[in-house]
């Protein structure tokens, strides 16, 4: 997600990056283009209008136009304004309430609700060691009940039974007194999907929460959603008073523009993101770092966190020694590499997380998948022992009989070759630094390499 | 900028880049600008209020749980449905107020159509490229005044979805196999239970398969529709092999002689390599029972969706061969424009829409009747 919509601006940024100088009227393309990027994102109109406005008014000021570095500042003013945007550092869940903490869930229908709840009662009780219960009050959708039941199972935590024809506050109700009862931290309520436009339905949710006041009231928001998730949000936000915002099936290939837009909208933090159908796909949400994604730079930080998460920690902290003590960082150690990346669950979800991948075009993205990396592997697999741990050695007729050994051309094993010289090159940077860890060393280079836009080497 | 016309006859030339202006016209208090929509919409045109407030009336949730109500005749109501439910949307709603707002032909008028277009979904690519269409023969003189202008952009509008309104005939093959596919969540099993209703109600022997073996209670969900339709569902039960029900479900439609067998399948994003190559699995293995199942691959597209439909349809399209479209949840605010570039980029039959959640609230997509949902003809006149 969001990797589209970086890559435009990127482009538009890299451009103002290179000069020197900036004239109103280059300054007024600029703004168009991060218009079109912003609008193309499906960033909802009123929001990339107001956010336009407030760049254009702070660029054309003194701020940018007498600044050293021109182009740099007008970055740092789009920078500054997605961020503004966005907030800044993830808002957690406020459970702190006499216990049990009600949770409400509410939004369009399939956007996500149920499989939220499941996520969420599995992170609290997993994250944050809270006995958690979660109650169905979807007394509409066919098999509504039973699929928070199946899940509620699957994550191990409480369920309490609801009926199709029962009425969701008496539902509710009910919960919280069997949440007493059974000493519960957390009960997150389900609701049925409902469109803003059904004043019944919004009633009915309306009813609910005065019935049950929930500490947290989430609105879950599907990221693929267009210019409507403004009316949606603001209409929702209305009719409850939201506390946070879960942005769902962000393992997709939106352009995430959504996110702008409602949190612009609700003025709510989003809280949350999910990434997966899976009950372990949710993630914190960072907005910091999300508007630096945004600008190409990457994120860094979550993709170290997954990593740390990941990785395997041995064969990390062995290549990390090694790296430390110069030693070089050979193609024996690039293959673990790419093995580690395919057991992470593979390319798809770290693409997006990697500085300066959202700069390469879509037609090359779209080639990265992970059969390119089992193909790199087996490139790697029919040299010899001493060909992997002395590159150099691959003169063309080596690399010919490799190409052959693997089924591949020799052109794949030239351009293996080239990314893994991109790769030691980084490696040898890392261990000038010196210092303890490789993956606290990886932060911090991360990071200063963020403006330059670049980092790891393109695949392919 | 133009590219989205490409296709078209040459008779479009660029028009001259205008950044300078269209910045500045975008300029002062953009965030309010929807909110003075809606109010100028409610205090100054009461026919309108009225419309709106009849629009899109809340389906009864209970009405739902009415398992064998009497069937509306569908014909008969697709048209006045339709209306009724799209007059209310932002789109309409934006352009009534826009017309009352101005009825002078001129450059602001244009781009606030353009910014209609663009908050309807329909992109920036192809609002752009209508309006600056409109701009070129508005400055020929070829309009009288923004009725007529109106007019012209409706055509337009009508002219690019009339080439996929094909409707889907399911007669022809006994059994008629349908496979439905689409990302999570976007309605495909809501469809499946509507489309049995239709079918059964024309007197077709209809059967379901429970494709869905993956999300939690989708078996059950799928099996509930069936029973309100008393149509039989074949199932095996959660984590069961997707391809096997399916395959078993052909074989049981062809001995049973039912006309139509309708496949549930799990939600997947179109960026899930494997979850994608298991459809391409379950098309071939129908493919041994009857070399040409399945007849038509229904992929469902979620009308609240923006530009990121269309890299869906790429996708599934590329593995299953996508043969028709459902756009589902257009009884909401969002309008769906994304069909524009859906249709303009893969010209896909769009077979039904999906106007509310009971089983009846489907209607087989009518290109006039969509535009005309967007765009009453009546509005310029205010
Ligand atoms: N890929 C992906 N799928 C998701 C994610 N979150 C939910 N889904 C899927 O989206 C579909 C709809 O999810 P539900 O949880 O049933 O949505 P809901 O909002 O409860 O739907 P209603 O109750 O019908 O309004 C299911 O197929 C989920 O598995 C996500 O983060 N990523
Ligand atoms: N308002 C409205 N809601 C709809 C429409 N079609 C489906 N829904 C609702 O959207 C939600 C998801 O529908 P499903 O049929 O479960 O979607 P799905 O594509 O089968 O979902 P997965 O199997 O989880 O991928 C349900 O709450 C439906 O009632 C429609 O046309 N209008
Ligand atoms: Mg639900
Ligand atoms: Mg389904």
């Amino acid at each position: 997600m969001f990797e589209s919509l970086s890559q435009r601006l990127s482009t538009t940024v890299n451009r103002l990056r290179g000069r020197g100088r900036l004239t109103e009227e280059n300054i007024r393309e600029s703004l168009r283009e991060v218009r079109i990027a912003l609008l193309e994102a499906d960033v909802a109109l009123p929001v990339v209008q107001a956010l336009v406005e407030r760049v254009k008014v702070r660029a054309v000021g003194q701020e940018v136009m007498k600044s050293l570095s021109p182009g740099q500042a007008l970055v740092k003013v789009v920078s500054d304004e997605l961020t503004a945007v966005m907030g800044t550092a993830n808002t957690e869940l406020n459970l702190a309430q006499q216990p049990p903490a009600v949770v409400l869930m509410a939004g369009l229908q399939g956007a996500g609700k149920t499989t939220t709840v499941a996520k969420l009662a599995r992170f609290l009780t997993e994250r944050k060691k809270k006995k958690v219960m979660v109650v169905s009050c979807d007394v509409y959708r066919p098999a509504a009940i039973e699929q928070l039941r199946t899940l509620a199972e699957q994550v191990g935590v409480k369920f309490f039974p609801s009926e199709a024809g029962q009425d969701p506050v008496d539902i509710a109700k009910g919960a919280i007194a069997a949440a007493r009862r059974e000493v519960v931290d957390v009960l997150l309520v389900d609701t049925a999907g409902r469109l803003h436009v059904d004043e019944a339905m919004m009633a009915e949710i309306k009813a609910l929460h005065a019935a049950i006041t929930p500490v947290e009231t989430l609105f879950v928001v599907d990221s693929m959603t267009g210019q409507d998730a403004a009316n949606t949000a603001k209409a929702f936000a209305e009719a409850l008073p939201l506390t946070g915002v879960v942005l769902t099936k962000t393992d997709g290939d939106a352009r995430g523009g959504a996110a702008l837009s409602v949190r612009y909208v609700t003025g709510r933090p989003i809280k949350f993101l999910g990434a997966g159908e899976k009950t372990d796909a949710l993630e914190p949400f960072h907005p910091d770092r999300v508007a630096q994604r945004i600008l190409g730079m990457g994120d860094v930080l979550s993709l170290v966190e997954e990593v740390e998460r990941k990785v395997d920690q041995e064969k990390a902290q062995k290549l990390a020694q090694k790296v430390m003590k110069g030693k070089r960082f050979d193609l024996n150690d690039m293959r673990d590499q790419l093995e580690q990346m395919t057991n992470m669950g593979g390319l798809a979800g770290l693409m997006d997380k990697l500085p300066g991948v959202s700069g390469l075009p879509d037609s090359v993205k779209s080639k990265v998948n992970d059969g390119e990396i089992k193909r790199m592997v087996a490139i790697i697999q029919s040299m010899t022992k001493k060909e992997r741990r002395h590159p150099d050695l691959l003169n063309g007729s080596r690399r010919a009989r490799v190409a052959r050994g693997s089924g591949t051309q020799p052109a794949d094993v030239n351009r293996l070759l080239k990314q893994y010289m991109q790769m030691e090159k980084m490696m040898s940077k890392l261990s000038k630094g010196g210092g303890k860890g490789l993956l606290r060393q990886m932060r911090g280079a991360m990071k200063g390499m963020g403006g330059m836009g670049g980092g790891l080497p393109p695949m392919r | 900028m133009l590219k989205f016309w490409k296709k078209k006859p040459a008779e479009a030339p660029p028009a001259p880049p205008q950044p300078a202006e269209a910045e500045h016209a975008a300029a002062p208090a953009p965030a309010a600008a929807p909110q003075a929509d809606a109010e100028s919409l409610d205090s100054g045109c009461p026919a309108l209020g009225e419309a709106l407030s009849e629009a899109a009336p809340p389906e009864e949730p209970a009405g739902e749980e009415a398992p064998f109500a009497v069937p509306e005749p569908a014909a008969a109501q697709a048209r006045r449905g339709w209306r009724e439910r799209l007059a209310g949307s932002a789109f309409a709603r934006g352009l009534s107020s826009l017309f009352i707002r101005h009825p002078k032909l001129d450059d602001d008028l244009l781009d606030e159509l353009e910014t209609t277009l663009i908050t309807a979904d329909v992109g920036i690519e192809a609002s752009t490229a209508l309006v600056e269409n409109l701009r070129r023969r508005m400055h020929k003189r070829e309009f009288a005044d923004a009725q007529a202008l109106l007019a012209a952009l409706r055509e337009d509008l009508v002219q690019l979805l009339r080439p996929v309104q094909q409707p889907l005939a399911v007669g022809g093959r006994k059994p008629f196999v349908v496979l439905t596919v689409g990302i999570n969540g976007v309605g495909k099993t809501t469809t499946i239970g509507k489309l049995a209703r239709r079918w059964s109600d024309e007197g077709r022997g209809v059967l379901l398969a429970a494709g869905d073996t993956f999300r939690a209670a989708a078996v059950e969900q799928l099996k509930t529709w069936g029973a309100r339709n008393n149509v039989p569902v074949i199932s095996q039960g959660q984590d069961a092999d997707a391809a096997s029900v399916i395959f078993d479900a052909l074989q049981a439609a062809r001995s049973r002689g039912v006309d139509v067998l309708v496949a549930d399948t799990a939600g997947r994003l179109h960026t899930q390599g494997g979850l994608m190559d298991e459809l391409g699995k379950i098309a071939r293995v129908l493919k041994k029972l009857d070399a040409e199942a399945p007849h038509e691959v229904l992929m469902v597209i979620d009308g609240t969706t923006g530009q990121n439909a269309v890299s869906q349809v790429r996708q599934f399209r590329q593995i299953v061969g996508v043969t028709g479209l459902v756009v589902t949840k257009l009884d909401g605010t969002a309008k769906g424009g994304v069909v524009f570039a859906l249709a303009r980029e893969f010209g896909l039959p769009i077979r039904f829409v999906g106007l509310g959640e009971s089983a009846t609230d489907l209607r087989v997509f009518d290109a006039e009747a969509y535009v005309d949902g967007l765009l009453p003809a009546s509005l310029g006149q205010g």
